[in-house]
C-alpha cells in the first residue's frame, strides 16, 4: 500500500512536471498559430535576439536599400514606386501577406517578387530586377516589412486552387538521388531530430530571410533550390511554375503565422 | 553588395560619465580570400580590415578585422560619455575604400 501511494505521488509529480514543460515558451508564443510554428521557434536564442532588434538584424541593410529604391525614379514613364503608392508605403500594409496570388490578367499564379517586377515593367517602363539580385531582395524585403506581424493569408480556393494542388503534389513527390519529398522532413518528421538539427515545419513566413550560413538575405525560391540540392535533386530555375505553386502550398501550410520578414535564421 | 551601407545606434543624449553602448553595422561581403570562383580561380581577399571611432577628434576605439569575420560585421562597444560632441566612425577595406559615418551625442 505504501509503495502504491509512493508510486502514485511520483506519477502525479511526473505528469505535473511534463504539463509544465509542455507549455509553449511565452517568448515564442506570438510566432506560432495553433500547432503551426515559425522557424523562429526552432532558432537558437542568440539568433532570435539578432532578429528581435531591428538594428542588429542585418536584413535591415536591405530594408534601407529598399526604402531608397522605393522613392527612386526609374523607367521610361519617369515614375517611382512612391509616385503611386505614397512615400511611406503604408498603403502596402498587408498586401504581401496574400502572396503568391492568382493574377487574372496573366491567368496564372505569381509571387511577390514577380508582382514587383510586373509593376516595374508595366507601370514604370523600367527593366525587371533579376532574380536574387540585391535590388529585388531589397524591394521584396521592404514591401514585406509593411505586413510584418500580420497573419499569412493566401487564397487557395477558386482560380488559385489548381496551382495549390500542383504545389501540394510537388511537396509530396519524392525526387532526387535521396528519393525524398518535402513532406517527409517537414510533415512526417517535423519537430524531430535529424542528427543534431531539429527539423522545422519549413514555414516561409519569414522570407526573404537573412541566413547566417548564406551571409546574405535570400528569397524563398533560393531556399527551395537549396532544399532540392540537399536531397540531390536538380534545382529548378528561379520562378519556375513548380516553385511558384510550391510557394503557395507552403504558405498555405503556415496560414495564420505572422509575417516576420526580414527574419534571421542560421 | 556593391554599395556599402552603414548603420549606427548612438544614444542622442547621455549624462556626464555615463557608459553608453555604441552599435554599428556595415554591409560588406567580407570575402576571405579562401574561396574560388566557378573557374577555380581564387577570389582575392576583400575585407574591412580596420574600424575606428573618434570622439571629438580623439580616437577612442580601434579594431583590426581578420578574414574569419563574417559578412556585414556588427561591432558594438561601450563608451564613457564625458563631453558633448561628434562621434566619427571609419571603416577601411582591402581595396582602400573608406566608408564614413558620424553621430552627435549631447552630454549633460
Amino acid at each position: 500500500m505504501r509503495l502504491f501511494v509512493a508510486a502514485l505521488i511520483a506519477g502525479l509529480v511526473l505528469s505535473l512536471a511534463s504539463l509544465v514543460w509542455s507549455q509553449p515558451d511565452p517568448s515564442v508564443a506570438k510566432h506560432t498559430a495553433g500547432d503551426k510554428k515559425s522557424g523562429y521557434v526552432y532558432a537558437e536564442p542568440q539568433t532570435r535576439a539578432i532578429q528581435d532588434d531591428d538594428f542588429t538584424n542585418p536584413g535591415f541593410l536591405w530594408i534601407d536599400k529598399g526604402r531608397t529604391l522605393w522613392t527612386r525614379v526609374d523607367g521610361t514613364m519617369g515614375k517611382s514606386c512612391a509616385a503611386c503608392h505614397g512615400a511611406d508605403a503604408v498603403e502596402l500594409k498587408g498586401v504581401a501577406a496574400h502572396y503568391p496570388k492568382y493574377d487574372a490578367k496573366l491567368g496564372k499564379l505569381i509571387d511577390i517578387e514577380q508582382r514587383i517586377n510586373l509593376e516595374r515593367t508595366d507601370k514604370m517602363g523600367a527593366p525587371a530586377f533579376a532574380w536574387e539580385s540585391e535590388d529585388l531582395l531589397a524591394m521584396t524585403a521592404f514591401v514585406k516589412l509593411q505586413s510584418r506581424g500580420m497573419p499569412v493569408d493566401v487564397a487557395t480556393g477558386g482560380p488559385a486552387h489548381p496551382f495549390w494542388l500542383k504545389g501540394k503534389q510537388y511537396y509530396e513527390t519524392r525526387r532526387g538521388q535521396l528519393d525524398m519529398a518535402c513532406a517527409q522532413c517537414h510533415v512526417q518528421n517535423g519537430n524531430r531530430k535529424l542528427r543534431t538539427e531539429t527539423l522545422s515545419q519549413g514555414q516561409t513566413n519569414g522570407f526573404p530571410t537573412y541566413r547566417l550560413s548564406w551571409e546574405t538575405l535570400g528569397s524563398v525560391q533560393r531556399r527551395f533550390r537549396e532544399c532540392n540540392s540537399q536531397i540531390r535533386a536538380e534545382p529548378e530555375p528561379y520562378g519556375s511554375d513548380d516553385y511558384i505553386a510550391l510557394e503557395l502550398y507552403v504558405a498555405s501550410r503556415g496560414q495564420g503565422l505572422p509575417v516576420e520578414s526580414p527574419s534571421v535564421r542560421k | 553588395m556593391a554599395s556599402v551601407e552603414t548603420r549606427l545606434k548612438v544614444p542622442s543624449a547621455a549624462k556626464k560619465g555615463e557608459i553608453v553602448q555604441i552599435k554599428t553595422l556595415a554591409s560588406h561581403p567580407m570575402v576571405s580570400g579562401q574561396t574560388k570562383d566557378s573557374n577555380g580561380k581564387p577570389i582575392p581577399r576583400d575585407i574591412i580590415n580596420t574600424f575606428t571611432c573618434s570622439y571629438n577628434g580623439k580616437q577612442v576605439f580601434k579594431m583590426m578585422l581578420e578574414p574569419a569575420i563574417s559578412a556585414n560585421p556588427f561591432i558594438a562597444f561601450p563608451l564613457r560619455a564625458d563631453q558633448t560632441g561628434t562621434l566619427d566612425f571609419v571603416w577601411v577595406d582591402d581595396n582602400g575604400a573608406v566608408y564614413k559615418d558620424s553621430a552627435q551625442i549631447t552630454v549633460t
